[in-house]
């Protein structure tokens, strides 16, 4: 009978899970906010009947009343985040919420699975971090000013690095973690952040190509802190991040083309110089030669994939557990195994989805430096997605970084909650500017003046270039009811053809 | 530099991030294709890998399915003795539930059905994964998870067909040795028999006394594909046509007069001589491959271009895993440009350090009958579900051109030879036209000189229908006691079917 149950409901979620990433994506194709309401409403109410249905099968197989109680937490604490974030936030991106709930939902069913004891710490780190998100915007708006601090988050970043290097723990081959009274963290996850709110910084008030070395430089000295601590995962998510800030900021297609090839240059040295990068080709390359150790983690992931299919065996029918530390870098192999490939493929569309909606952020933003923030953040997340996501299916080699929100451990969530309360903060500023503006033109209009609002530069000063190539041409109201920024940003969502 | 804020260059950033949207999208959907691809086109070949623990949770849910030969025979079957509840469908306190794996044909396909009840060998391990999964009438399904009763797995139904496996069987006799037929313009492999060999149905109980027994030849041993002997005269074939390679339009002018031996001229310790001293006389290729005259192929051996021969081996899948699911050795052949005389002499006629399992031999007779093109064996025909829905097709085999049309041509020529003039003479009243090559790989065994009897070749000569290789262990000579077994296996495939 619970069989029965546990099939009805695999296909129940199956249909939900592709709805919610259907609503997903038609919110990118919606320009105006407060019309997609209605759509993210029931984004939420699909995430908490899957939570509900599956945390419902849980139950069934365990029958510990451990699960119906930690269910109902669970639930209160979604329901409490979302309320808190709105109502506090005005202005919040609801897709970016929903999406960091949804993942949520996901790895906690999925954690609740594998290992009952770690979902719960998982849960605990949760809870911890989502106050510390909540009130991230708070801060950023109104007490730091982050640029003018880009030297300290430099240094922070240096140093933290620094220390793992020195005093760090070595895991799978490289040194990650640092231990500070039986406390482990894995510092890269932290000194992702400051890297990109330091060398963003640092790129906004780049005026020469020194300042851009300079800025390389110090870019550079992260990496290579990375890299000693053979760390090539982080390494390279940042190396990629900083790229395209550099490439975003300057729009010189030189520096993509360098870095590219420098790219390629660090690949084969890391290959002739690491034995565990060679180990991790070898497994990518031909796993099935070595079962018992070099590929035994891949082939398990894989075995796991397959034999789950599309459809996937059902909560509690298959072995994800036979992967090893499947809870961290594997986690999309255990829901793929037991929730079906469609749904581990509607887990890295959603992904997509973020980080499209990281990037048109960046496009909203007016200041450069809020710019480069988001774009830094929203490659460095789809960067550790894509390695994570590849590396389980054996698209790339296996690179061990986790999924962010869905994965175990307690710094990786900490800094995607942090990631995307700092991208909530960028939208929420650039919002409440926005309607700072409206209001303004409002009143200059009730005082008869005219609407026009002040700019930094004359309009003409682009004169000589082909204004159609454009996105956003239209800074130039005639009419003030046609939502000035805000308007325009989202026709380049409309642009991308949703 | 222009200034970050500047409208202009804030639009061209905005434009390069939306680049970056579409850039991130496609490595994303291609990632997702590759997904989709692994799962819907790669997956099936690897789910019933021994390693994936998997298969076994399926165990619980379904009963395995059975194992069906093209003609219509059960090769395995689980039987369910379940008297957990009363006719009447009252619980019954002392019942119990029993699943038993049963092997009808028992010995005679041990190594090629395999087993699943110790580990799982042959096709009971390379269908594994369909005879695990259920795609019976969902209603009943649906039924059975209430009742909590198992559903039935899949059935496969396999190209192996059990009349011809029982006649390869039993035409061995009391010897050790291997029988292989396969389809060659198909693959499907037709009967795969070896011996010695052991009863499935009771291998959990004779395990330790099979594996412990020193003086056994190795019953688990599939010897079709996994056994590696001396091929004797039928090496010929290879040599033959390497010959044929090196001088394709004057190959006819070849001339020997065989006087019983053949001695190299510089040395006169390298010496062959024919099978029991017989004399040919004045020969062509064509003759000299009829008769087997080792006189004749051994000068061929001190003849050929020995970095060509080592390419046309390449070619002809020596040293490399051969085309096949299920496990096999691989052939050995080692010629290098170092190689003397005596040891080209010897190659030549198979007696050198080349060895090859029956699998390879069959590959070869089958790809000449195939005009070139060896079809890759298959085992594997078919999934049904336990109703007899057909759920899976498996898809045509590959294939490959081994040889040219015209070296097949020429090659099945000699090789029909051997059965009109030469030493398949066993063949020569059969109703159908055979074509073949027989050889005599003398070995020592414990110190004493063995006969290995080989015959490989093919039937009808126009219009192949089977290819076939045996190999007799401890026989007469190829022709006496290798190819009755391959007329008895053409006979029923031919005629009696």
């Amino acid at each position: 009978m619970i069989n029965l149950y546990i099939t009805a409901t695999k296909y129940i979620q199956l249909l939900l899970i592709v709805l919610y990433t259907y609503c997903n994506f038609r919110f990118l194709s919606i320009p105006d906010q407060d019309d997609a309401n209605p759509l993210c409403d029931w984004q939420l109410r699909i995430i908490l009947l899957v939570h509900f249905l599956m945390n419902l099968t849980i139950y069934l197989k365990t029958g510990s009343v451990e699960v119906i109680v930690f269910y109902g937490i669970q639930l209160i604490f979604f329901l409490a985040y979302t309320f808190l974030s709105t109502y506090l936030y005005r202005n919040i991106n609801r897709l970016l919420l929903n999406n960091t709930v949804f993942f949520l939902a996901y790895g906690m069913i999925i954690l609740e699975r594998l290992d009952m004891s770690k979902a719960i710490k998982q849960f605990a780190i949760i809870v911890g971090s989502a106050v510390i998100s909540l009130a991230v915007p708070y801060i950023i708006d109104r007490v730091w000013d982050l640029v003018r601090w880009r030297y300290i988050f430099a240094a922070i970043g240096i140093i933290l690095q620094g220390i793992v290097l020195i005093i760090g723990a070595t895991s799978y081959g490289a040194k990650m973690s640092i231990s500070i009274a039986g406390f482990t963290f894995q510092a890269s996850e932290i000194v992702k952040i400051t890297f990109v709110l330091a060398t963003a910084g640092m790129l906004s008030y780049a005026e020469d190509f020194k300042d851009i070395c300079v800025t390389s430089l110090v870019a550079a000295v992260h990496m290579l802190i990375l890299v000693l601590c053979k760390d090539l995962g982080a390494a390279l998510i940042f190396f990629i991040a900083y790229l395209v800030m550099l490439f975003i900021s300057t729009n010189n297609f030189m520096y993509l083309f360098l870095g590219n090839v420098s790219m390629c240059l660090a690949a084969v040295f890391s290959y002739f110089s690491f034995s565990h990068v060679r180990t991790r080709v070898f497994a990518w390359m031909d796993p099935w030669a070595d079962m018992d150790n070099k590929g035994y983690q891949i082939t398990q992931s894989l075995f796991a994939i397959g034999t789950g299919g599309f459809v996937g065996l059902g909560l509690y029918q298959g072995l994800p557990n036979k992967i090893p530390i499947v809870e961290k870098d594997f986690i999309i192999s255990a829901i793929s195994e037991e929730m079906g490939a469609l749904t581990a493929i509607c887990i890295v569309l959603v992904c997509l989805g973020c980080f499209m909606q990281m990037m048109l952020i960046a496009t909203y933003m007016e200041s450069a430096f809020y710019k480069y923030v988001s774009v830094g953040l929203a490659i460095e997340y789809i960067v550790q997605v894509f390695l994570t996501i590849g590396g389980s299916i054996k698209f790339i080699p296996s690179t061990g970084v986790t999924l962010p929100f869905v994965s175990y451990g307690g710094s990786s969530l900490v800094s995607a909650f942090i990631v995307f309360a700092i991208i909530q903060a960028l939208y929420i500023i650039q919002g409440n500017e926005d309607e700072a503006d409206e209001i303004e033109v409002l009143e200059r209009r009730a005082a008869g003046r005219p609407d026009r609002l002040s700019y930094d530069e004359p309009l003409n000063e682009d004169s000589g270039y082909d204004d159609t190539d454009y996105i956003d041409s239209d800074y130039d109201m005639e009419d003030i009811e046609d939502d000035p920024h805000y308007k325009s940003e989202k026709v380049s969502a409309e642009d991308l053809g949703f | 530099m222009s200034n970050k804020n500047s409208r202009l260059h804030m639009r061209k950033s905005n434009k390069n991030i939306i680049g970056c949207i579409y850039f991130f999208a496609f490595l994303f959907l291609a990632m997702i294709g590759y997904m989709v691809y692994f799962i819907g086109w790669r997956s099936d070949d690897l789910m019933g890998n021994s390693y994936n623990p998997r298969m076994e949770v399926f165990n619980n849910r379904f009963v395995r399915g059975a194992i069906i030969s093209s003609d219509g025979q059960v090769l395995a079957r689980t039987e369910v003795t379940d008297t957990r509840k009363n006719k009447d469908g009252s619980d019954n306190p002392d019942g119990t539930y029993t699943e038993t794996r049963q092997y009808p044909f028992g010995r005679v396909f041990a190594q090629s059905v395999g087993y699943s009840t110790k580990g799982k060998t042959g096709i009971e391990a390379l269908a594994n994964f369909y005879l695990m999964e259920s795609n019976s009438n969902p209603v009943i399904q649906v039924a059975n998870e209430i009742t909590e009763k198992k559903s039935l797995g899949d059935n496969v139904i396999v190209s192996l067909d059990a009349g011809l496996q029982q006649v390869a069987y039993e035409a061995l006799g009391e010897h050790n040795g291997a029988v292989i037929a396969v389809n060659p313009k198909t693959g499907e492999v037709l009967a795969m028999a070896s011996k010695p060999s052991f009863d499935p149905n009771t291998i959990v109980t004779d395990w330790d006394s099979i594996v412990n027994d020193s003086s056994s030849a190795g019953p688990l041993l599939n010897r079709c594909t996994q056994g590696l002997y001396a091929p004797g005269s039928t090496f010929k074939i290879v040599m033959a046509l390497e010959y044929i390679r090196e001088h394709p339009d004057d190959y006819q002018n070849f001339a020997f007069n065989c006087d019983g031996k053949y001695r190299d001229p510089a040395d006169d310790d390298y010496v062959v001589h024919c099978y029991s001293g017989e004399v040919h006389g004045a020969e062509d290729l064509h003759t000299a491959f009829a008769y087997s005259c080792n006189s004749a192929f051994a000068k061929i051996g001190t003849l050929v271009d020995k970095k060509k021969l080592m390419e046309t081996a390449d070619q002809l899948l020596f040293n490399q895993e051969l085309p096949i699911d299920i496990s096999s050795s691989k052939s050995r052949f080692t010629v290098t440009e170092d190689s003397g005389i005596w040891t080209m002499m010897q190659t030549a006629i198979g007696q050198g350090e080349t060895m090859m399992s029956p699998l390879h031999e069959v590959i070869l007779a089958s790809a000449i009958a195939n005009k070139g093109v060896l079809v890759e064996p298959k085992l594997l025909k078919q999934v049904q579900s336990s109703e007899g829905n057909v759920i899976k097709v498996f898809e045509d085999s590959a294939e490959k051109q081994l040889l040219t049309e015209k070296e097949a041509s020429l090659l099945g020529s000699f090789m029909r030879s051997v059965v009109t003039d030469g030493t398949a003479s066993k063949l020569r009243d059969a109703e159908y036209a055979a074509a073949g090559k027989t050889g005599s790989a003398e070995v020592s065994k414990n110190g004493e000189t063995i006969t290995n009897a080989w015959f490989t070749g093919f039937a009808p000569y126009d219009g192949p229908e089977i290819a076939v290789c045996v190999v007799v262990e401890e026989g007469e000579t190829g022709g006496r006691t290798a190819v009755p077994v391959a007329r008895a296996v053409f006979d029923y495939w031919l005629n009696e079917r």
